[in-house]
Parts: structure tokens; sequence; C-alpha cells
């Protein structure tokens, strides 16, 4: 009990002083974590749509292994992003492990099949509401798509944020492609790691405060731009 | 549009279920004019006939030919559902949906939306969500978002089943008024009293065959066969 209230005074102290290190840790989990989303959904919600509306041979095994990788083990997928971008691996040259890019890539491995299988569950269902006037328009896959990726925002914002909780909140695959250097690439939750390990529950706990005020914060943010975005709430 | 006469040829068209025949065989021409209504009692093939000519049913045999080439035939045409299918937008966007897949100008598109909402009754709700509306302003809407594009050729699919007399007869001055400016109209109905107000020629269709086919006059007053004889007498046909 001593630790958790030490770790909220440790958070206020933290928040209140604008800790320098906790604003930038705090920043680059932000820039990590919503570049990954804005990359992922690039992908995702379009492919997500894309499975809703095409029939093709192998459409349910492509569903199944779709909703499979949504639980892809993040330390597995950090350890195959680190074996392709280490010096030995083919875009080793680039020299991008121990970036930020790096984090950024295993996060979007991550999260693009978590957005694009809840894509596909919601579009489902306006697909089946929409089919018949959609063919009957004779629209062209690329229009379908964008109507009703258009008309399903609101759906997809749920798909989105539940990529990002998972991006924001994840350890193990940035911990090792990027591997917690301080000012480069340490982030909230790999730094939470590290002052756990070294027993100062205090500030770990302060930093564990500010991650979860952060999902809360970027949610409510969301939430409030898309309602003002638009008349009606249909 | 341009407008070039558009008549169909039915020839054998074969539509199967899950290999069981529901509709067909049929061989059956229509005009590029007039006002078909397709009569029939339920499950008789009246909406997979109307899907078949509009080109998004499956045929598994036989052929349905338009006088004019496949991709002008599509986009000469409109199709009404029975229960409408309102895009979650606004009535305004909703208008301007089937124009703005045509990419024409946006000035263009104001101006017929606003042009067509009046038509429909619908000006004061340019704003309200589509979804939202009533049983009969969703049906006149649908319609107007239908006629929209000026087809040649509009199917309705018992548009007033569910209707009650006033939003029948406004959508029935709707399709009138499209009649005589030279859309082709081709509409299912178990209304009798609005098959005999509107049609110009009838398809009486029992059990996925075509039973009889006529012009209006001829078929109501002295209909070929027993079935149809029945059918307008108001008994149960099966």
């Amino acid at each position: 009990m001593n630790d958790i209230w030490a770790g909220i005074q440790a958070a206020f102290r933290l928040i209140i002083t604008l800790d320098a290190d906790l604003v930038e840790i705090t920043l680059r989990s932000l820039q990590v974590s919503l570049s990954a989303l804005v990359i992922a959904s690039a992908f995702a919600l379009p492919f997500g749509t894309w499975l809703a509306i095409r029939r093709f041979r192998y459409r349910r095994t492509a569903i199944a292994t779709l909703n499979a990788l949504m639980g892809l083990p993040p330390v597995v997928v950090g350890l195959f992003v680190y074996l392709l971008l280490s010096r030995s691996g083919p875009f080793g040259v680039m020299g991008l492990l121990f970036t930020p890019t790096a984090m950024i890539i295993a996060q979007v491995i991550i999260i693009t099949p978590l957005i694009a299988s809840i894509t596909h569950q919601a579009m489902r269902e306006l697909w089946a509401e929409y089919h018949d006037l959609l063919i009957s328009l004779n629209t062209t896959n690329r229009q379908r798509i964008l109507t009703l990726i258009w008309d399903g925002r609101r759906t997809l914002l749920t798909a989105a944020l539940a990529g990002f909780g998972r991006a924001i909140g994840e350890v193990g695959a940035i911990m090792i492609v990027g591997g917690n250097i301080d000012h480069a690439t340490r982030v909230l939750t790999t730094a939470i790691a590290l002052e756990t390990g070294k027993g100062d529950f205090a500030l770990a706990l302060g930093l564990g405060f500010v991650l979860i005020a952060l999902a809360l914060l970027v949610n409510f943010a969301i939430h409030a731009l898309s309602r003002t975005e638009r008349e009606g709430t249909w | 549009m341009v407008s070039r006469p558009m008549s169909v040829s039915l020839s054998n068209v074969l539509v199967k279920r899950r290999g069981k025949a529901i509709l067909g065989p049929v061989s059956l021409d229509l005009d590029a004019a007039g006002f078909t209504i397709v009569l029939g009692p339920n499950g008789a093939g009246k909406t997979t006939l109307l899907k078949a000519l509009h080109g998004v049913e499956r045929i598994s045999d036989g052929k349905v030919e338009w006088s004019l080439p496949e991709v002008e035939t599509r986009q000469a045409q409109a199709y009404v559902f029975q229960s409408p299918i309102m895009l979650r937008r606004s009535v305004r966007q909703n208008l301007a949906y089937p124009l703005q897949l045509l990419g024409m100008p946006k000035s263009e598109i104001t101006l017929r939306v606003v042009d067509w909402a009046q038509r429909i009754g619908l000006e004061d709700a340019l704003d309200r969500p589509a979804p939202r509306l009533s049983g009969g302003e969703r049906q006149k809407l649908a319609v107007g978002r239908a006629l929209i594009r000026n087809p040649q050729v509009l199917f309705l699919d018992e548009p007033c089943a569910n209707l009650d007399g006033r939003s029948t007869r406004e959508i029935e001055a709707l399709l009138l008024d499209a009649r005589d400016t030279g859309t082709r109209i081709i509409m299912t109905t178990h209304a009798l009293g609005q098959a005999r107000r509107l049609a110009s020629d009838v398809v009486f269709l029992l059990n996925g065959n075509l039973h009889e086919q006529g012009a209006a006059p001829a078929f109501f007053n002295a209909p070929q066969t027993s079935e149809a004889r029945s059918f307008l007498e108001g008994d149960i046909v099966e």
C-alpha cells in the first residue's frame, strides 16, 4: 500500500514539475504509438473492408488467419524485426535497429491484424445493409470501400482505439528492437520495466499512472473530436 | 442523358438457387416505353425477374439482351428496393450519392439535389439523417435517389408495400411524372388497385413461370387464363 501511495506522490511530483525526462519519454511514447496507429490504419481499414465485400476462394482461411494474428506474441514479433534489422539481417544496412523507426515497424506489425479484424467485423454488418444498393448503383470496388469506411467511421474509431491501446501498452517488442536507450528509444512502458527491475517502485508507479492517464486522454480526445466533427449520431 | 430507345428481350432465362429453379425458363419481350406491372403471388419470382432484368441476379441459363451495350445499360437503370436502403448520411447526401459516383461537378449536384428534394417533398428535411425518416419519407427518398440520375429504365419492387394511402399517392404521382418524361418503368406490386391505376401492360407470373402477358385493359377485363382470372377476383392462386 505504501508503494502505491508513494507512486501516486511521485507521479504528481513528476507531472507538476513537468520533469524533463518524463515529458521526453511521454512524447516519444505518443510519437511511436500514434505513428504506428496511423500507418497500421492506412493498411488495415481498407484491407478489413475489402475482406468484408470480396468473395474469394480462401476468404474463410484469410479471416481465420487474421483473427489468429490478433494474438500475435509481441516478443516474437520483436525478435523477427530484430533479426530483419540487425547488422547481419537483410535490412541491416539501413541502420534502423535501436531507433524509434524500428519500434514503429514492430508495433505496426502487432496492431495491423487487430485493427483489420475489428474493421472486418464491423464492415460485414454495414455491407449486408448496403449490399443491394451499392451493387445496383454499379459501384466500383474502390467506391464501395470508400463509402463503407466513411459511413462506418464511428465503428472504425473503436477499431483504431483498440489498436492504439495495444500499441501504447506494449513492451515486449519495443524493448527488443528499441533497446530502451535513454534519450533515444526509452518510452513509458520500457522505462517502467527498467525502474521496476531497479527496485524504484515509486518512479515506476508514477510512470504507470502517467501511462494510464495518457491512454484515457487520447481516447477522450478522439471521442470528443469525432462527435463534434459531424452532424447526427447514427 | 441521350435517350436512345431501350428495349429488352429475355430468352429462356433460368435462375436456380440450390438446384431448385425459382424463375423460368422465361422468354419475354419488353418495349422501350410504357409502365409494366409484374403481378403474381408471393414466391412467383417477381423480384427475381426484376433483378435478372437489372443484371444483378446470377442467371443459370438463357440470356437477357438489352438494346444498348452493357455498360450504358447499367448506367441508365435504377432500382428501388422493397425496404428502402438508406445510407447513414443526411437526406442531402443520400440524394447526391448516385451523382457523386458519376463524378458530376459539385454545383450541378447541388442544383439537382435541391430540385429533387422539392419534387419528393423533403426540401425541409435536407439535413436530417436519412435513417431517421418515417417509412413513407424513406421510400420517397429512395424513389428520388433512383430518379435523380434520369434513368431510362426504373425498376421498383413493391415500393408501396406497408405505406398508407397518402404516401402511396405521392409515390404514384412521382412515377407517373417520370413515365411522362420518358422513363420506362417496370414494377411489381400486390395491390391490384394500384396495378389498374398505373399499368400500361401486365406480366403475370406464377410459380416462377410467365403465365400471361398483355396490355393492361385486355388483361384486367378479359384475362386469358383461369389462374389470372381467379387472381384478379381475389382468390388465392397457388
